[in-house]
């Protein structure tokens, strides 16, 4: 090599260094997304999956600190009418698209437009119904007839940077259902201009701390900061990298091989290696959530609130939850989850809970219970050579399974005969739920904001449809209790937070007492969290925005 | 031969229109559907739902628009996906599910080959006894099992190589897949070879060549190599439509932007559109590997003619 080659080489090898060691200096945040976002159209998502990607991207009027605490998005202020049902919210100034299109009045008014539009077919578009004519609107109207006019829809463009929302009653959780994705702005020229492809990854934009610049479907998407963000300056993760990795096993070799500094879920069978390997990295605090099984109370034998009474009492939760999962997760006592806002006053607990302070307190009173509930059993006829038949359905899944051939074999010591019944996925399982096709069912809830009525309103009764039928929604146990319905009624119209709070909770009370359904656990986040990086609290909305955390090297 | 792969062609169209018929009306006798959610949908946004899919439609006015749509080349939305139709999921998807099968067939069946052969010429000597054991494990241990074991140790102790994950136009994220991937392959086809080398290393021509004089080099490349392939060549086919059509636990263990893991999940998700995309593609592709497989044959054994 002669020796101007050598220099030549030099020199491009240097450059190269310059250039690799500029790119170092670049953030990247590897995030484990779990499965991949079905869309990015914040009126169509449908799970944490979805919202971590657009949450970052598109930012509502509202949004959270990293503590979860409801704070002023997109919105510099806003004002509330003497009634609650009038709120006016006035825009920053300095809120724009990543194009540079300033956020307008009109962008909130499309998006609420999508959302509830028929055609849009969103799935969460029943989480505005609290709007003025919003549920009308979502309703397709009759054949032949025309489509029905957005303008029925509570919502206003007062000026270019305000907007006036009017609610059917006073929603004290207003502000807090204006942080979930579906009531977030859409930039209106971009879907002027690409109509439903607006959310495609190459055309989407968004008015938040990152956009989207790389979607490879299966595998990954890469954000990148927004540098017009307003608040683009306290913003120190220079990109995300999201993993769509649906196997837990696999999330959890590339974190341990240093490929990522986030896992947003984890297996639970491996938890032990994780807290030996990782002390401290798996926070595994509640979140705003049920494990719960629900009785059909169209059951002849079901509808005794007695024979609930002995099944719900004999579910061990805390061998449940300290020896068959072993996974974090509390015992739960109470329909409405601990660590929720807007509920003054204590937790419910009922008067039968046992005595948790120690194991031989808690046997004992577990004994009782049983004790009591076979009495009670027997005393109806149901007897070691005659046991009450009953079928327990829930959907393929490890954990579901353990739990229910656990709670068969409780059930075996008060005189019930459990038949397992089990669906091949989740989505089979709730349609027989649906269709009151089972007698106890496995059932979940997390909250989509934090405000109990989100949980109490899954046992109202059904509301009639124009054919007569009822329609039940997530109540598939079909508890019907006219004093309930009118205390959550009462509660929806209360504009006083420690009333509201007294009025739900002497509706959890009745409900409970009544045995509406048996609240088993608590769920417990499933981050995993490298100590690298700095600015993630665990909150029980489990919703983390990049934008508040940082990263050393 | 034009007139043979005509012929073939046109027998393929009703075997794939019957396959797609089977599989349109199988799919939705399975309980459940793709808008069944965790959460109960009020009866007004289920029926958006199903009006924006045709899906408050009679099933055979359904059956009819797919056949119309499918027969311009569209398949249709994905009732769960709502970024990407069907078309253009597998356009996206598909490309790396070729290279990654291709890849491993490629690597996997020189490897097969070579291995079966040194094995035959070593019958019952160490090599053999060696490569023998290496094809039981390769035929025996399932391959989420090797893939795990290979992320531990490449990936999570050793630090070589990515424990999973993707990254555009990186080969270092390919080569444990591929190699998880071929590993059965790989075994299979050796143990084709050792088969028919044994056979074809005792026929009366291949003693004949030895008996002119011949060196054992062009013994075996001239004279017995051909031959001994027919077996291998036979089992090319069914061994690359498995590998495409197969990389499902592969892409699942590595997290990889194939099209496999998709058709499990659609299957599950009762995402008819998906689901039916995926089996018209992985009809294609057998049948039209079958065919290739059938010419290969005129190609390599001269006693075959078609006309």
């Amino acid at each position: 090599m002669k020796i101007h080659q050598v220099i030549k080489a030099a020199i491009a090898a240097s450059a190269i260094a310059l250039m690799m060691s500029s790119a170092a200096l670049a953030v990247t945040l590897n995030l484990h997304n779990g499965s991949e976002p079905r869309t990015l159209d914040p009126a169509k998502q449908n799970g944490n999956w979805e919202d971590r990607v657009i949450s970052d991207m598109i930012e509502g009027m509202m949004t959270i600190d990293n503590k979860g605490n409801v704070i002023n998005g997109q919105a510099a202020s806003y004002e509330v009418s003497e009634d609650g049902l009038t709120y006016t919210f006035k825009i920053r100034n300095d809120a724009v698209w990543s194009d540079g299109t300033p956020v307008t009045a009109k962008d909130f008014v499309t998006g609420l437009e999508r959302l509830l539009n028929p055609a849009t077919a969103a799935t969460y578009a029943s989480l505005a119904y609290f709007i003025e004519g919003a549920q009308d609107y979502n309703t397709a109207p009759e054949e032949g007839k025309p489509a029905k006019d957005p303008s029925m829809i509570g919502i206003k463009a007062i000026d270019d940077k305000t907007v006036q929302y009017k609610l059917r009653g006073p929603t004290p959780y207003f502000l807090s259902a204006l942080i979930h994705p579906s009531m977030y702005p859409v930039p209106s020229h971009k879907v002027a201009e690409f109509g439903e492809d607006w959310s495609k990854p190459e055309n989407i934009i968004g008015n938040g701390a990152y956009k989207v610049t790389e979607f490879v479907p299966g595998s990954h998407a890469i954000s990148v900061k927004n540098d017009k963000y307003y608040d683009a300056a306290n913003v120190k993760i220079d990109d995300i990298k999201y993993f769509f990795i649906d196997d837990t096993s696999a999330a959890l070799a590339l974190y341990r091989s240093g490929g990522l500094d986030i896992m947003s879920d984890l297996p639970t069978d491996q938890l032990q290696l994780i807290k030996d390997q990782f002390p401290g990295q798996a926070p595994l605090t509640p979140i705003l959530s049920v494990y719960y099984y629900e009785f059909n109370q169209t059951d002849p034998v079901l509808k005794d609130p007695e024979i609930r009474k002995a099944l719900s009492t004999t579910i061990n939760r805390l061998a449940i939850t300290d020896q068959i999962l072993a996974s974090g997760v509390k015992p739960q006592y109470s329909w409405v989850p601990p660590g929720i806002g807007n509920y003054e006053g204590g937790q419910y607990t009922p008067d039968w809970q046992p005595d948790g302070s120690s194991p031989e307190a808690f046997e004992a009173d577990y004994a009782k219970l049983v004790a009591d509930a076979k009495a009670v059993m027997e005393s109806k006829g149901y007897t070691a050579d005659n046991k009450l038949k009953l079928t327990l359905r829930y959907n393929a899944n490890p954990d579901h399974e353990r739990i229910a051939i656990a709670v068969a074999s409780m059930w075996d010591a008060i005189n019930v005969s459990i038949e397992l019944v089990k669906s091949d996925s989740a989505g089979p399982h709730y349609t027989a739920l649906e269709q009151g096709d089972f007698q106890i069912g496995r059932s979940g809830w997390g909250l989509d904001f934090n405000d109990p009525q989100n949980m109490l309103e899954l046992l109202l009764t059904g509301a009639k449809q124009a054919d007569g039928t009822i329609s039940w929604g997530n109540n598939h146990g079909r508890y019907s209790n006219p004093k309930y319905d009118e205390l959550i009624a009462a509660a929806g119209k209360e504009l006083d937070l420690v009333k509201r709070s007294g009025l739900m909770h002497e509706a959890e009370k009745l409900a409970l007492d009544e045995f509406a359904a048996a609240p088993i656990y608590t769920y417990v986040t499933k981050w995993v969290v490298s100590p690298k990086i700095s600015g993630y609290v665990p909150n029980p909305l489990e919703r983390h925005f990049v934008r508040y955390m940082s990263k050393a090297e | 031969m034009l007139r043979y792969v005509i012929r073939r062609i046109s027998a393929m169209l009703p075997v794939a229109f019957v396959a797609i018929t089977t599989c349109f009306f199988i799919i939705r006798l399975a309980p459940g559907g793709p808008f069944d959610r965790e959460r109960t949908l009020p009866p007004t946004i289920k029926a958006n739902m199903l009006a924006a899919y045709d899906m408050d439609q009679p099933l055979w006015v359904q059956y009819f628009r797919y056949i119309g749509r499918l027969l311009h080349g569209d398949l249709g939305p994905s009732m769960v996906n709502q970024t990407f139709s069907v078309n253009e999921m597998i356009a996206l998807g598909f490309p790396f599910t070729a290279t990654l099968g291709l890849s491993a067939f490629v690597l996997a069946t020189t490897a097969g080959i070579l291995a079966g052969t040194i094995s035959a010429l070593n019958q019952n000597k160490w090599p053999d006894y060696l490569l023998v054991l290496f094809v039981m494990v390769g035929v025996v241990v399932p391959n989420f099992l090797t893939a795990h074991l290979m992320q531990l140790v490449f990936g999570v102790y050793l630090r070589w190589l990515p424990a999973a994950g993707y990254s555009p136009g990186s080969l270092l994220h390919l080569i444990m897949p591929v190699i998880v991937l071929g590993l059965a392959h790989a075994a299979r086809v050796s143990r084709l070879m050792r088969g028919s080398m044994i056979e074809v290393l005792g026929t009366n021509y291949v003693r004949t060549a030895r008996a002119k004089g011949l060196g054992e080099r062009l013994v075996i490349a001239r004279h017995a190599l051909r031959p001994a392939l027919m077996p291998v060549v036979s089992y090319l086919g069914p061994g690359l439509s498995y590998l495409l059509t197969g990389s499902l636990v592969v892409e699942q263990v590595f997290g990889l932007p194939g099209i496999g893991k998709y058709f499990i999940s659609a299957a599950l998700n009762r995402d008819y559109g998906l689901v039916l995309g995926t089996v018209i593609l992985y009809i294609f592709i057998i049948l039209v590997l079958n065919l290739l497989v059938d010419l290969v044959y005129a190609l390599l054994d001269p006693k075959v003619r078609y006309s």
